[in-house]
């Protein structure tokens, strides 16, 4: 530790920290634009000057590491000169656009202009301009505000892991880019817009929509995969404008993907705002009223057994459980959320769950990917990952379907789950390398669990675990990774078909005379019997809602207060941001009143109530955070650890931007699925 | 002093400062030759393992040395730029940052005679602004950054090249020509124009660096005028 | 005046055979084994009583440089870069040293390395100096034949490489960390500061970056003694140096002469005295652009060394002379210096990169007098502005010249102001300087 004294403030910081972060510590607010804690230093915007004794010259906070006995001061006339003249360069070439400009309002250059900046601009000669560049089709350029701090150029080759833009030329003239004019290829380049200090980079489709203090915010959680990403809503007169990420250091650190941030152009489109019944083959309009009666005339005299539920990939906790409640009061077992038909074992919630945490990522040394992309599947995740892999030692194998480059060196180990058996066995050398390992972790992904073998290759990745030492008391290394944002609370609430229920697959074909979907949109409808009555609960008519003879329309994340649990397991509460649209309702409430039409009222009327039953159902319900663990009883989940078949893993996500219902129906989606996902396509045309 | 102080390349669309695209017409399609192999491999001996992006400055001058060889002007055609990171395992972006960064390197092809005029100010005091007069006149070129008709100059204007006791300086491609003034710029590029390649180093009556009239200094031993120049003996850098 | 056996750079200007056998025969590689059987110590030792100061324009006493490298390795090597891209307007010597005196430059390298337990040591020579860095590479080629470097370098037991890299035209990359980028492979940004060199360098390791006269003069000091080398000039300005004179002189060139001689000696007795006469003399840029010019009445008694130019609030930089006489507008002489500062900023921080461009674009009006009177206030402040405020020192750099105009001609520009206003009438200046059209003369 040193201790410094900052404006006669002593505080202690670690060795290696840097003055800034000294100065912070005492509570001292130090401007800066180039500098971000998350990204590398830079030092060059110069606005973090301070003065330090017995330096001649003003120093850049930021670069600077503290030394014992150091004696800084932030506020002294000599800093303040320093900093104004800062302020006065970077304004001469900066446009006195902010009345136009996206940024305005929520701009560092804006903010600190207020402190630092003069009333009037000595400077009387031509401002420069800079012709705009393209990234993208979701992050809009303005370069001629650009001020060169470079924290885009930064996070694109460090967190982002694709480093495809630069600062070319030099002097005035470096402008930041591409130089080839191409779409940066992210998934997480939505965060550029947030870490651009001024309106250089900004949301195109956000482009003049709104300013920030019109917005309504409410915190809630992306539901677009299942990281449990903490995002904001800005909403205004019941339309969402933007969805932006919260700092959660345990989840998402300040990032976010671009699925989560850019469908919700999704919300508006395609939207079910009323109840619809299938009368004579063709779907018509109907009262909520008429809607419960068709369905429950449909379920008179059906025996339980004949009655399945099958819940999408975008639920919330609370209208899962109040499926359950129904199903179970109807009598039927038949309830399923494996919409891929992946495989678990619930006995243990280790068994399904992230165990090592994401922030326990930056602790493991050495790492297996079992059927899983995560650069699709949890792109934040997949940040955190190479986030560990920059920090050195961080050996990574996979054993997938080969998929885009995952921003990090990993040693590739084939397609097929035999590489595990091998791996058990020896005669594969990546064992070694776990074995070797600290803290290995080894993560399971949904393709490797989609498939008739997924039990087997569960048991033999948890067998795996245990042989290279990846359960201890102290370290649990392994990990399932989900990407529906649903499967963990799903899986939480015993989704699963119960004695003698039928999965999704015994529930098609007929299997079921009534098959409610809670937003199933992923199960392909065309597998329903004919003679199947479907009902579709849900927010978008998708593939599940054409196939429906009733629909009831739902609610999407935003609109509604519900739980997620992510692929952890840590359990979160998303707020209601808007309304949902028309007469569409909350999911919960729509069963609730359902369930009193055919009179199994379910044993709540306010949502308190409703969270008290899922922590009836399970505890974990009411657990605030998540506490790390280790691995206690080392028994594996059932499944043959032998039993793994020779088919490949396949990719468990296509197309990374179309993946639900929501970001189907986003245009913006599309245009990146166009751009992103289907490159051939673009050259062919 | 004649002519203008050459301001015309304030603010934008300046030679070397401003912000340089690469042009529209690039090849779609590059590989190192043999020659050029071969020096890369020298190259790269010089650089520790795993350091081998130190070596990209030179492979792009392998690559103008290429292009000169193939076409007859140095420039980094964009998929040579991709060919270089591929080869050095680097984004291409940090080539492309690399290669608009330094002034010697061009984007954009240049004629056979790339005219490097030299306006700092000590070339300047001793009648720069007359040598770029006299390239503007004998090339035919009106401005900076222009390429003549015929493919044969192109008229760069360059910061101090680090030999102004001899000034003014024209470089001609690798090729220093010193203490000019018009009328001996303007034969010399004559002489380019009919594929002479005039002796490099002072223009006039003057051994190197020394002063006109004869040494000041080391009295004592003399030497013959052409002790430096013995162009073709020594072996090509990159 | 030094005398011609005490001068170091016998050839420097290419007038004997520059190649092995001509090196050798004015005394290169000779008993250079020796020097270094004295050990490290004895060599640093020696280099610090010579009180050589680094000749590249900051003065840093050289040998207390090499003595800053570790001298137990942690496991990674040390490098030996020397700095051979000279660019600043006014400053030739490196050129001469790198064509004509290469195994000076080739045997001090191999001595300074072993000083400073480096295996291996960079030239880093400027892109335009293409065949100065032919005749240095083959130079480096004989060196090798002949066993005087490679492995067990002239039997001294001690492995050295050396190679030559080449710039590709960036000022910038003459600023020590710059170079270290440039070298890496990236652009030329100068690094902050700390960590420095000496503790993390090229590719991470302890790294010393020397001039290229620096290091060219080590073998000479160490075979003739500290003591005879410091014998020069006077105290703490000690030594030989090159100095070069350009701008109105009758004979421009290049010469060795030691520290502390008169600025006039060296104008007259070396470059045939000013254009038109000592009294036609308007001012002198004693050390490359980067330092503020002095005006002609103190050239009559400012000595050519650190002590005596700082007193003249100028300094000796490289001690390239730019020398201007009364037929120079020296406004305009300055604003050219800005335009190449303006030019050569990397762009990297701020100040510098705004700053430049701004200084540059006042000072083109101040060449025509298109400005208002307090503008030259103005333009004194945005220099103090961009000094001390950047990463590296060109901002500083940038700003000195100007700042020397104001201080000794801000007659001058006052003087260009109201002409211009009585040509044009009051007001004019509002309209700012077009991109694209020259400045003009200044009013006449």
């Amino acid at each position: 530790m040193a201790r410094v004294t900052v404006d006669g403030i002593i505080v202690e910081v670690a060795n290696g920290s840097n003055v800034l972060q000294a100065c912070e510590a005492a509570g001292k607010e130090i401007p800066r634009f180039c500098y971000h804690e998350r990204l590398s230093i830079a030092g060059n915007c110069r606005m973090c000057l301070v003065e330090i004794e017995k330096a001649p010259k003003p120093v850049a906070s930021c670069g600077y590491p503290v030394a014992d006995g150091m004696v800084v001061r932030t506020d002294t006339e000599m800093v303040r000169r320093a900093r104004r003249a800062v302020m006065e360069f970077l304004l001469i070439n900066h446009p006195l656009d902010c009345p136009i400009c996206d940024q305005g309002g929520e701009c560092d250059l804006q903010d600190l202009a207020y402190s630092y900046g003069s009333d009037h601009s000595r400077y009387a000669e031509n401002k420069r301009a800079v012709q705009d560049k393209y990234l993208g089709p979701l992050v809009k350029t303005v370069m001629t505000r650009c001020i060169l701090c470079t924290r885009c150029v930064r996070f694109a080759s460090e967190v982002a892991g694709v480093p495809e833009v630069g600062a070319t030329s030099r002097g005035e003239n470096m402008e930041i880019g591409t130089y080839v004019e191409k779409a940066l290829t992210s998934e997480l380049s939505g965060n550029l817009i947030d870490i651009c200090p001024v309106g250089a980079l900004t949301s195109k489709p956000y482009a003049f929509v709104a300013r920030p203090w019109e917005l309504n915010k409410t915190d809630s959680i992306d539901a677009t995969d299942a990281v449990g990403t903490n995002i904001r809503v800005h909403a205004r007169g019941g339309e969402v404008l933007r969805i932006l990420p919260r700092t959660n250091d345990a989840v998402n650190e300040e990032w976010m993907a671009d699925k989560g941030r850019f469908s919700f152009d999704g919300f508006k489109r395609r939207r079910l705002d009323r109840p619809w019944v299938r009368v004579g083959g063709k779907l018509r309009a109907a009262s909520w009223q008429d809607a419960f009666v068709a369905i429950g005339r449909r379920l008179e005299g059906v025996r339980g057994e004949r009655i399945g539920a099958v819940v999408g990939d975008l639920c919330d906790a609370e209208s899962m459980m109040a499926l359950k409640d129904l199903m179970t009061a109807l009598g039927s077992p038949n309830l399923d959320c494996r919409q891929d038909g992946a495989q678990y074992d619930v006995s243990r919630r280790e068994f399904y769950g992230f165990n090592t945490t994401i922030a326990g990522i930056e602790e493991a040394d050495a790492l297996l990917l079992v059927g899983c992309n995560p650069r699709r599947e949890a792109p934040v995740i997949n940040a955190r990952i190479r986030k560990r892999w920059l920090a050195g030692g961080f050996p990574v194998g996979v054993i997938a379907a080969s998929g885009p480059d995952l921003t990090y060196d990993v040693e590739s180990l084939g397609d097929r789950p035999a590489v595990l058996t091998g791996l058990l066995d020896g005669g594969v050398g990546f064992a070694e390398t776990l074995r070797a390992a600290k803290r290995p972790m080894i993560v399971v992904g949904g393709a490797a669990l989609a498939r008739e073998d997924g039990a087997a290759v569960l048991a033999a990745a948890w067998a795996l675990a245990k042989e290279v030492g990846a359960l201890t008391p102290e370290w649990h290394g392994f990990n399932v990774l989900h990407h529906a944002a649903s499967r963990m609370a799903a899986l939480d609430l015993g989704m699963l078909p119960g004695e003698g229920g039928r999965s999704v697959a015994g529930m098609m074909s007929g299997g079921v005379d009534v098959l409610w979907l809670l937003g199933a949109d992923e199960i392909g409808p065309g597998r329903i019997g004919p003679d199947t009555f479907v009902v579709y609960q849900g927010h978008h008519g998708d593939a599940g809602a054409a196939r429906a003879d009733v629909i009831l329309p739902g609610a999407t994340y935003v609109e509604k207060s519900g739980t997620y649990v992510n692929t952890e397991g840590r359990v979160q509460i998303a707020f209601q941001a808007i309304f949902p649209p028309g007469e569409a309702r909350e999911d919960w409430r729509i069963l609730r009143a359902f369930s009193e039409v055919i009179g199994h009222t379910l044993p709540y009327d306010d949502i308190e109530t409703l969270r008290r039953r899922m922590v009836e159902v399970n505890p974990v319900f009411s657990r605030q955070g998540l506490p790390r663990f280790g691995a206690g009883e080392l028994a594996g989940p059932a499944g043959d650890a032998g039993a793994v078949g020779s088919a490949p893993f396949s990719q468990a996500i296509h197309d990374y931007y179309q993946t639900n219902v929501i970001s189907r129906a986003s245009v913006t989606m599309s245009e990146c699925s166009r751009i992103y996902s289907h490159p051939v396509l673009q050259a062919a045309e | 002093m004649s002519g203008q102080f050459s301001a015309e390349n304030i603010g934008h669309g300046t030679p070397g400062h401003a912000p340089r695209p690469a042009t529209d017409q690039q090849p779609s399609h590059f590989a190192f030759d043999e020659t050029s192999e071969a020096e890369i491999a020298t190259i790269l001996a010089r650089y520790p393992e795993g350091r081998q992006s130190s070596g990209v400055i030179p492979l792009l001058y392998v690559v103008h040395n290429q292009m000169k060889r193939d076409t007859g002007s140095a420039w980094l055609p964009r998929v040579a730029m991709d060919t270089v990171a591929k080869r050095l395992s680097m984004p291409p972006i940090r080539v492309y940052e690399v290669a608009t960064f330094y002034l010697m390197f061009n984007t954009k092809p240049v004629g056979r005679h790339h005219l490097q005029v030299c306006t700092t100010t000590p070339c300047w005091l001793r009648g720069s602004d007359d040598i770029v007069a006299a390239c503007k006149a004998e090339a035919g070129l009106r401005a900076f950054e222009e390429t003549s008709a015929d493919g044969l100059f192109t008229m760069t204007e360059v910061e101090c090249l680090g030999a102004c006791a001899n000034a003014p300086i024209l470089q001609v491609n690798e090729d220093y020509y010193e203490d000019l003034d018009f009328e001996r710029t303007r034969s010399l590029i004559a002489a380019l124009r009919r594929g002479e390649t005039p002796e490099r180093g002072p223009t006039i009556d003057r051994y190197n660096s020394a002063p006109v009239g004869g040494r000041t200094t080391l009295l004592e031993e003399v030497g013959t005028r052409h002790a430096d120049g013995q162009p073709g003996t020594l072996p090509d850098v990159v | 005046m030094l005398n011609d056996r005490d001068r170091i750079f016998t050839n420097i200007y290419g007038q004997n055979d520059w190649r092995l056998a001509g090196a050798r025969a004015r005394g290169d590689w000779d008993g250079t084994t020796a020097i270094m059987a004295r050990g490290r110590d004895a060599i640093i030792a020696e280099m610090k009583a010579s009180n050589l100061r680094g000749r590249g324009g900051a003065g840093f006493p050289t040998g207390l440089k090499w003595s800053f490298m570790p001298k137990v390795s942690d496991g990674r090597p040390s490098y030996l870069v020397i700095n051979g891209d000279e660019s600043e307007p006014g400053t030739c010597k490196d050129r001469e040293i790198l064509r004509h005196e290469p195994h000076k430059l080739i045997e001090s390298a191999l001595i300074a390395s072993f000083a400073m337990g480096a295996h291996t040591a960079y030239i880093y020579v400027r892109g335009e100096y293409f065949h100065e860095t032919r005749h240095l590479q083959f130079a480096i080629d004989e060196a090798y034949e002949a066993g005087l470097i490679g492995r067990n370098a002239g039997g001294s037991g001690w492995d050295f490489d050396l190679f030559v890299h080449r710039g590709a035209g960036a000022y910038i990359c003459g600023e020590e960390t710059a170079m270290l980028e440039s070298m890496e492979g990236k652009k030329g940004l100068p690094r902050m500061k700390p960590p420095f060199p000496a503790a993390m360098g090229l590719y991470g390791c302890p790294t010393t970056v020397n001039n290229v006269e620096s290091i060219a003069v080590a073998s000479t000091i160490l075979r003739r003694g500290g003591a005879w080398f410091s014998s020069f000039g006077r105290p703490n300005n000690c030594g030989t140096k090159l100095f070069s004179i350009s701008g109105h002189v009758n004979r421009p060139c290049l010469v060795e002469e030691e520290l502390s001689v008169p600025m006039r000696e060296i104008i007259d007795r070396h470059a045939g005295g000013v254009r038109g006469g000592w009294d036609n003399l308007l001012a002198v840029v004693p050390g490359g652009c980067s330092v503020p010019l002095i005006p002609a009445s103190t050239c009559d008694t400012v000595l050519m060394d650190f002590d005596s130019l700082r007193a003249e609030k100028s300094g000796l930089g490289t001690a390239g002379m730019i020398v201007m006489d009364k037929s120079t507008d020296v406004i305009r002489a300055i604003a050219r210096f800005s335009r190449f500062y303006k030019h050569e900023s990397c762009g990297q921080c701020t100040p510098c990169r705004e700053g430049t461009g701004w200084m540059m674009r006042v000072m083109y009006r101040m060449v025509e007098g298109r400005a208002e009177l307090e503008e030259i206030d103005m333009l004194e402040q945005v220099t103090r502005q961009v000094e001390g405020h950047t990463i590296c020192a060109l901002g500083d750099a940038a700003a000195w010249p100007i700042q020397g105009l104001i201080r000794h001609f801000r007659p001058v520009m006052e003087e260009r102001i109201n002409a211009y206003k009585r040509t044009h009438g009051e007001g004019t200046r509002l309209a700012p300087t077009p991109a694209n059209l020259p400045v003009p003369m200044a009013a006449e």
